[in-house]
């Protein structure tokens, strides 16, 4: 199984897409396989023919597990080499594999050169780069957790295998699964995925966290853990920006949605706060000059942050064109993983849901999001008199370690500036 | 409450015992006209008379004997050792004898004895005064080991000690004996093979018996201004332990350091963690680790002493660790 | 070895005299003959451990017990078959002993080494050389505390005088004018190791004056010599409240254990001949036919009576249960409620 993501720890294997006996080129897609991310292509590194598929379609993998076999047709599979194979000694991924044969010295699992020379074959390494290693697992495979970590995991059915273990060597202990077991609490969320429901007649479903569920709790919990979060709200006047996208629209070529401005606003709002445009790295900050502001999308089973870059610099219909690519990819969940890392900042929108406000949860190492309302006709008081307008609200979680409270409302300031006067934005 | 010594404390339990059964009689070197080595016997031979506390020769061995032929015909003698670096002299009559005369006539002939007197270091008394002893006892079948902390556990252990029908090695320490406490009026004793939580807490539990106690309550204090909760746990009794307490204790913390003047290997702390892994092993998040004298015989100079006993700093170490900060 | 120290003679004897001589004689065939069927038993494998017969020691045991009450103390040595037997051990309770059953005096737990009835006053054999001597100096110690007019009695072999246990229980003994009595069995030889290349006095008695405490020697192949001297010790205690060391010269005609040959590289086969030439049985056997107070006759029939007792003890403790599996945690301590 190779590492499809930054993150990938282990894999689900989709569908197969060659089968035992088919040939083999190199490139071709042998598999897709579903990340904590997004369903990747499992490629061939080497040619030759499917000897074996060592595990079936649907099964999970942990990063640096043997899933198939390429080799010379007729080539014998050993049948226990089938089942599993150690994690590798040499630090090299474990994939599909048809280099030639080369002594090296025999690994744990694997049969003594000499003894089973066409067997060891099968455990020869590839050329690909070195997988990132598991967390907490150790080279079997085992995961190293303290006693009492494995019992809380046993009785809230938490999978170890994929988490970070804070202890010495890795050891998952028992904070980090207070981490894990928390409910990643009100996350964006634009398009309510669909939803399976309970069966009628039953008082409840459980339903197997995924791949991209776990990632998510991990993720989101870290953050509100150890992140000391404040929130900052402001209400924009959002009129002038109403008008401004009616006329872009009206002019065709494709449309700019609220988003897609405030998108545009945040990130010009950035370049002049670049306090808020910065990275928690925890024994530094990193200030980044250049702005990719994440953008939350809700996909089926979770959401994922695909990233618009330099968003900055990009007119309002390029942002547009790309939110609505990158949106569109996210559900099919065909991002690749350079489209969905990276941010520097955050946005999240339920206002389409109607939600008035909300506070969304920090990406970490980003020190911000900005999480947006709905737009609606209130009554304002204007000139002394009361008159309808357009309001949003924007609240704004920032990472206290980087942001401080003056810091962010600055930058609220400007970024309700740039919106009320949307000419700043084309400027 | 009043206040008392730890030292007046023991007196006060001889006192009390020899009052109320004659057979009780205490019995070693300068206990008598000397006052005791420590003063612990103070007033007592004036009070008693010569029958009853009875000075001896230097002669370790031959007066746990006497002290073990005479538990063996009915008496209840408290043998005091000058300090357990003596009692070493003895050793063939606390094991070979007073351990096991119960086991092997059947039942028919025990050894009520206390053998008492201080143990482990003090100040720069050299390789030869300052070990700590109590594994060696809690080791054999047969004693029971009890090291009170406190002035208050001391009177009332060492009653019950005294009361007990089985031979106790009652082990005391020099630094403890100008401790002050306060000590229950009256009539009380206090059970053996009961632990005490000496202090409540909920991140990790430090065990500990005798000197170590204090260590223990220093290193809880500090730990607690970082915003960690020690709960500290006085063994009290290392044999029989109470194993009962330790385990409900670790079993909410998650999180032990067993901490013991004497050396590591094979020490008292070994067996504390051994009951803690097999009993509870899935409460455990670090592994449980133990603070100790270094594993030197005890050096003379005041700085190497220091380096090689355990304390306060030791112990909060240790906890930093099996909570995994730092 | 001195000559008898009683002289035989025909002179009339009283009844009473007669009976307890018998006695004495009935004793001492009963510890030979439960020693050699010992023995056989253990070359079968029926006894394990060590075994330490007391063939060739049987009038220092007969004649020392003869003289003491029913409450007074004994501790001995390792080597106290013979010492349990007198002070009225039931044979079958010994032999079930040796064999580790539940019927045995210690409840098959102790075995030939730890003997106990503390009904009859027998505070043990006790397994390590000196190391009971203490105990007996606080019997001694206790009887004194109580002021009854008890004695605590002691056997420990020659070779345990060198060690310090000895000197520190013979010393607070004195110091402390004790009522016991320290019965050294002179047989001569610590395992191996003859007394003259063990210790630098000879005489082990004279060790006493190092206590200033009353001692003697006495041949202890005469039961009613070994009887007399210790007849004065016991007055010495009882009365003067003052401890005596009794050297009783004796010889063991076995080996140090069953693991040991007769006489092996540190004696000679002549020696032990030699020795047996005043086997204490027939030393006293034959008083007693001369001074008429058996027969031949009568001695065989004792024998014979001696050796069924012998056998029945075997038997029962062939036949006794082993002890139950939930005796292996009992009487390490006190029970809860004392």
């Amino acid at each position: 199984m190779e590492a499809l993501s930054p993150t990938m720890e282990e894999g689900r294997v989709v569908e197969w897409k060659k089968q035992e006996g088919e040939p083999v080129a190199v490139g071709d897609v042998l598999a897709e396989v579903e990340t904590d991310k997004a369903v990747m292509e499992l490629v061939a590194r080497a040619a030759g023919t499917m000897l074996k598929h060592v595990v079936a379609a649907g099964a999970t993998v942990p990063v640096s597990e043997l899933v198939a076999v390429i080799g010379e047709p007729g080539e014998a599979v050993e049948a226990g080499n089938g089942k599993k194979t150690e994690g590798r000694k040499d630090g090299k991924a474990e994939g599909p594999a048809a280099e030639p044969a080369k002594p090296e010295a025999p690994k744990a699992g694997a049969p003594a050169p000499g003894t089973q020379p066409t067997a060891d074959r099968e455990n020869r390494p590839t050329s690909m780069p070195p997988a990132p290693p598991a967390a907490a697992a150790t080279e079997t495979g085992r995961v190293k957790a303290s006693p009492l970590a494995r019992k809380i995991a046993a009785e809230r059915g938490l999978d170890l295998q994929g988490v970070a273990g804070s202890g010495p060597q890795g050891r998952i202990v028992q904070r980090d699964l207070a981490a894990l077991s928390a409910r990643p609490a009100a996350a964006a969320a634009p398009q309510v995925p669909a939803f399976r429901p309970v069966p009628a007649g039953e008082p409840f479903a459980d339903v197997p966290l995924s791949q991209i569920r776990k990632t998510i709790a991990r993720r989101l919990a870290q953050s509100l853990g150890p992140v000391p979060t404040f929130y900052l709200t402001i209400e924009v006047d959002m009129e002038r920006v109403a008008e401004a996208r009616e006329a872009l629209n009206a002019a065709g070529q494709g449309k700019v949605s609220f988003n897609d401005i405030t998108i545009k606003a945040v990130a010009l709002a950035l370049k002049q706060h670049p306090a808020c445009n910065a990275w928690w790295q925890d024994d530094h900050i990193r200030y980044w000059n250049e702005v990719h502001v994440s953008m939350a999308v809700a996909i089926e089973d979770g959401l994922i942050t695909p990233v618009i870059r330099h968003a900055d610099q990009k007119g309002l219909r390029q942002i547009a064109a790309e939110s609505k690519d990158l949106a569109g990819r996210a559900r099919e969940r065909k991002l690749t993983p350079e489209e969905y890392t990276g941010g520097t900042f955050s946005v999240s929108n339920l206002g389409m849901l109607d939600i008035e406000e909300f506070t969304a949860i920090i990406n970490p190492p980003e020190a911000g999001i900005i999480a947006i309302g709905r737009i609606a006709e209130k009554p304002v008081v204007q000139a002394g008199a009361i008159v309808p307008r357009k309001r949003m609200r924007l609240t704004m979680s920032c990472d206290h370690r980087v942001i401080d409270g003056a810091t962010g409302a600055q930058f609220l300031q400007t970024l309700k500036g740039m919106l009320e006067n949307p000419l700043a934005l084309v400027w | 409450m009043p206040t008392l010594t730890y030292r007046d404390a023991l007196n006060q339990a001889l006192r009390e015992e020899m009052q109320r059964d004659d057979r009780v009689f205490l019995m070693g070197e300068e206990v008598g006209v000397y006052q005791g080595a420590y003063k612990v016997s103070r007033g007592l031979l004036e009070e008693f008379g010569a029958r009853r506390v009875v000075d001896t020769p230097i002669t370790e061995l031959g007066f746990a004997g006497v002290g073990v032929g005479a538990a063996m015909v009915g008496l209840r003698p408290v043998i005091e050792m000058m300090t357990f670096n003596f009692a070493l002299l003895a050793v063939d009559q606390i094991v070979n004898s007073a351990a096991k005369m119960r086991y092997m006539s059947n039942g028919q002939v025990g050894v009520p004895m206390v053998v008492r007197g201080p143990g482990g270091a003090a100040l720069q008394l050299g390789a030869q005064h300052s070990q700590a002893f109590e594994s060696w006892y809690a080791h054999i079948p047969g004693l029971k080991v009890v090291m009170p902390a406190t002035p208050a556990d001391a009177k009332g252990l060492l009653k019950s000690a005294i009361r007990d029908d089985n031979p106790v090695i009652f082990i005391e320490g020099e630094m403890l004996y100008n401790t002050k406490g306060e000590v229950p009026e009256g009539e009380y004793t206090i059970p053996l093979g009961v632990a005490d939580i000496k202090r409540e807490g909920t991140d990790v539990t430090i065990v500990c018996h005798s000197k170590t106690v204090a260590v223990a309550l220093k290193a809880a204090e500090q730990l607690a201004a970082d915003g960690i909760s020690a709960e500290v746990i006085d063994l009290r009794t290392i044999r029989p332990l109470d194993t009962g307490t330790v385990l409900e204790s670790v079993a909410r913390t998650h999180r032990c350091v067993v901490v013991e003047e004497g050396w590591h290997f094979a020490g008292v702390g070994a067996q504390v963690v051994d009951t803690i892994q097999r009993e509870i092993f899935d409460a455990l998040d670090a592994p449980v680790l133990r603070v100790t004298g270094a594993e030197v015989p005890m050096p003379y100079n005041k700085q190497l002493e220091k380096l090689a006993k355990a304390d306060p700093a030791k112990v909060i170490a240790a906890v930093r660790q099996v909570l995994y900060v730092d | 070895m001195a000559g008898t120290a009683t002289k035989p003679g025909r002179k009339t004897i009283d009844p009473a005299t007669a009976e307890t001589w018998r006695t004495w004689l009935r004793q001492m065939l009963l510890i030979r003959r439960f020693e050699e069927k010992a023995g056989e038993a253990y070359s079968l494998g029926k006894i394990g451990g060590f075994c330490h017969l007391y063939i060739g020691q049987e009038a220092v045991a007969v004649g020392t017990i003869a003289s003491l009450r029913p409450d007074d103390y004994i501790t001995a040595s390792y080597r106290e078959h013979g010492q349990a037997l007198v002070r009225g051990i039931t044979p079958r309770a010994v032999m079930a002993e040796l064999f580790g059953k539940a019927e045995g005096c210690s409840g098959g737990k102790g075995g030939s080494m730890h003997l106990f009835d503390a009904s009859l006053g027998f505070l043990g054999g006790h397994g390590i050389v000196g190391g009971h001597i203490p105990l007996t100096t606080g019997m001694a110690f206790a009887i004194k505390y109580r002021g009854t007019d008890q004695v605590a009695i002691c056997y420990f072999g020659e070779a345990a005088v060198n060690n310090g246990a000895f000197h520190e229980a013979l010393n607070m003994a004195a110091l402390w004018k004790l009522p016991a009595i320290y019965i050294c069995e002179n047989n001569r030889y610590g395992m191996g190791t003859a007394l003259e290349r063990a210790s630098a006095i000879y005489d082990i008695s004279e060790r006493a004056c190092s206590y200033d405490m009353a001692n003697e020697v006495v041949d202890g192949q005469d039961v009613l010599a070994v009887k007399a001297a210790m007849d004065r010790a016991v007055e010495r205690a009882r009365d003067e409240k003052l401890p005596t060391l009794l050297e009783v010269r004796t010889y063991r005609f076995m080996g140090h254990s069953m693991s040991d040959p007769i006489h092996g590289h540190y004696r000679t086969k002549e020696e032990v001949e030699e020795q047996r030439k005043r086997d204490p049985i027939a030393v006293w056997s034959g008083r007693l036919i001369a001074d008429g107070v058996m027969s031949e006759e009568d001695v065989k029939a004792m024998d014979r009576q001696v050796m069924e007792e012998v056998e029945d003890a075997y038997r029962f403790a062939e036949e006794a249960p082993e002890p139950e599996p939930e005796a292996l945690f009992r009487d390490v301590y006190a029970p809860e409620e004392s």
